[in-house]
């Protein structure tokens, strides 16, 4: 019992991580029908940034872990918003050089960090409590998933507030139904693409901060290990769906614990898993046909 | 500077399309005047989705120039053809199915109201894009389903729900393009009278339908076009006696009913 509590909890806190990532993919292919590589760069990026304030101002204060949260994530939607403004807006209504562009970017991206801080893992620390254990119901839960769950569950209200709420939220779900409508209406879409980046961005940076506590380290190629699976779990849940995207990150992440520990073939699992929903359901769990 | 009001709200000119070797639109000059209400007719294929297209930007002409009143603007964006008082309905419905109703019309009023700045400001119900949005629901007569996802709404419903997102942006010029398509008999009449509404707050109307008793009864003039040239310009009862048209294409549809 207790270590199918144990699976469960790491699992959905696996799976935080993952929606972190795969939620800002999933904005960012429903409206501008960009499949974004660089996305791993932008929570590395907010790792490193992390844990440089972690590091600069001492990483065992929960107040120091906050700010590095918060760094994380503002150094995720700047490098995300930089990289919209940059290299995506250039090459508009052209998604094959737009995701080339960011193909070539992650490579890129990943060979400069380990140019900057070396390929090793650097392993970091956090407030005492982040590393120890909480009891529940005999299975000895590592804190830091708590925190990860909590997050992830944070920023899906806070994007599903934004999408409800606010006049570029509607803007964003009126542009994944139908992009030339809401130009049609004089309204420039372009600057909700670069909002989608940056809140996409801001999330998979406070992934960044958060999958450092869950690993104990940060390293060049953090993201790009992620960002394979977030891949996943988008398209399972449904390109363009965030409800798909948190829904499919639970699964796959919970699915990959139990067949890990039981079968040792996790990784395999999630691929099989992939294969079976793009057989019997292409346009994901959650997903609509393309128009 | 002219006098404006002298200007034609839209006007056409030696307008041609050329997609390879085919030549989808040939020569069509035109002139709408302000407020006036232009049907534009012919069999399918003759051409008109390309003129309504070419017009509001989606396609960039191969030859000829597009004026909104008076100002040449063959070569901006459909987004900027829109700010500068152009509107338009699709074939295919232009409505977003997944938002409710009044969500529908808010966009388009916030699109025209801009403001586009506040990304934070939460959108209270009594704000100004929403309270637009409630004024032109009562107009077409769909307040009490606001909603609604717009999906969900009958065909006749969905016209009169993309003619008052149309009213939301605050058009001069209009482009409706088959706004009858799909409609139930029992809803035409409905719809007739939300586009006679329309002419009146002051629009230029242009629109494509196959419904002859609908078109001849609504417009000023009617446009004839046939293989993707501008047969006759005229009003209703001098096209309908116009002996080119009548065996160019009143002929041919005479011909297929029979």
């Amino acid at each position: 019992m207790s270590t199918i509590v144990l699976l469960l909890v790491t699992g959905l806190g696996l799976g935080a991580l993952y929606f972190l990532v795969a939620s800002g993919l999933s904005l960012i292919y429903g409206l501008m029908g960009v499949l974004n590589f660089a996305h791993g760069s932008f929570l590395t990026l907010g790792a490193f940034g992390g844990w440089f304030v972690a590091r600069s101002l001492g990483a065992d204060s929960w107040g120091v872990f906050a700010l590095s949260l918060v760094a994380g994530a503002v150094v995720g939607a700047g490098a995300a918003a930089l990289t919209e403004v940059l290299l995506i807006r250039p090459l508009y209504e052209r998604h094959i050089e737009q995701v080339l562009v960011t193909v070539g970017l992650s490579l890129a991206s990943v060979a400069l960090f380990e140019g900057m801080w070396g390929s090793d893992p650097e392993f970091i620390s956090g407030p005492t409590w982040l590393k120890g254990t909480t009891d529940l119901a005999g299975a000895p839960v590592p804190n830091d998933r708590f925190v990860a769950i909590a997050a992830a569950a944070l920023v899906l209200g806070a994007i599903v507030l934004f999408l409800k709420r606010t006049r570029y939220g509607l803007i964003i779900r009126a542009g994944v139904e139908n992009r030339s409508m809401v130009t049609a209406l004089g309204i420039d879409v372009r600057k909700a693409f670069t909002l989608v980046f940056a809140v996409g961005g801001a999330a998979a940076g406070l992934g960044g901060v958060l999958a450092s506590q869950y690993f104990g380290y940060v390293s060049p190629h953090l993201g790009g290990s992620l960002l394979i699976f977030a891949f996943i779990v988008t398209v399972i849940g449904g390109l363009g769906s965030l409800t798909g995207a948190a829904v499919a990150s639970v699964l796959v992440a919970v699915l990959q614990q139990f067949a890990n520990y039981y079968l040792g073939y996790g990784d395999l699992i999630v691929v099989l898993l992939l294969a079976l929903v793009l057989l019997v359901r292409p346009t994901g769990l959650l997903g609509r046909a393309a128009a | 500077m002219g006098e404006p009001h002298t200007l034609p709200a839209l006007e056409v000119r030696d307008l041609g399309l050329q997609i390879g070797g085919a030549r989808i639109l040939e020569g069509v000059s035109l002139a709408v005047g302000q407020g006036e209400m232009l049907g534009v007719i012919g069999p399918n294929g003759a051409g008109k989705t390309t003129l309504f297209n070419l017009v509001s930007g989606i396609h960039r002409p191969t030859s000829g120039s597009v004026l909104l009143e008076g100002v040449d603007v063959t070569t901006t964006s459909v987004a900027a053809r829109a700010r500068a008082g152009l509107g338009r309905t699709f074939q295919t419905s232009s409505l977003f199915p997944r938002l409710s109703v009044r969500e529908n019309v808010r966009l388009a009023a916030q699109g025209r109201l801009g403001g586009a700045l506040y990304v934070l400001r939460f959108p209270r119900r009594g704000d100004a894009a929403t309270r637009e949005a409630d004024r032109h629901l009562e107009t077409v007569g769909l307040t009490r389903r606001a909603d609604v996802a717009a999906g969900d709404l009958s065909h006749g419903d969905k016209r009169k729900l993309e003619i008052a997102v149309l009213l939301a942006t605050e058009p001069r010029v209009v482009l409706l393009d088959e706004p009858m398509a799909g409609v139930s008999s029992a809803d035409v009449p409905g719809l007739v009278e939300v586009i006679r509404d329309l002419h009146a707050t002051g629009c230029t109307v242009l629109m494509v339908e196959h419904h002859m008793d609908v078109v001849l009864g609504l417009v000023d003039r009617v446009a004839v076009m046939h293989h993707g040239e501008l047969l006759a310009c005229d009003t209703p009862d001098a096209v309908m006696a116009d002996p080119t048209v009548q065996s160019a294409y009143l002929g041919v549809t005479a011909g297929e009913a029979a």
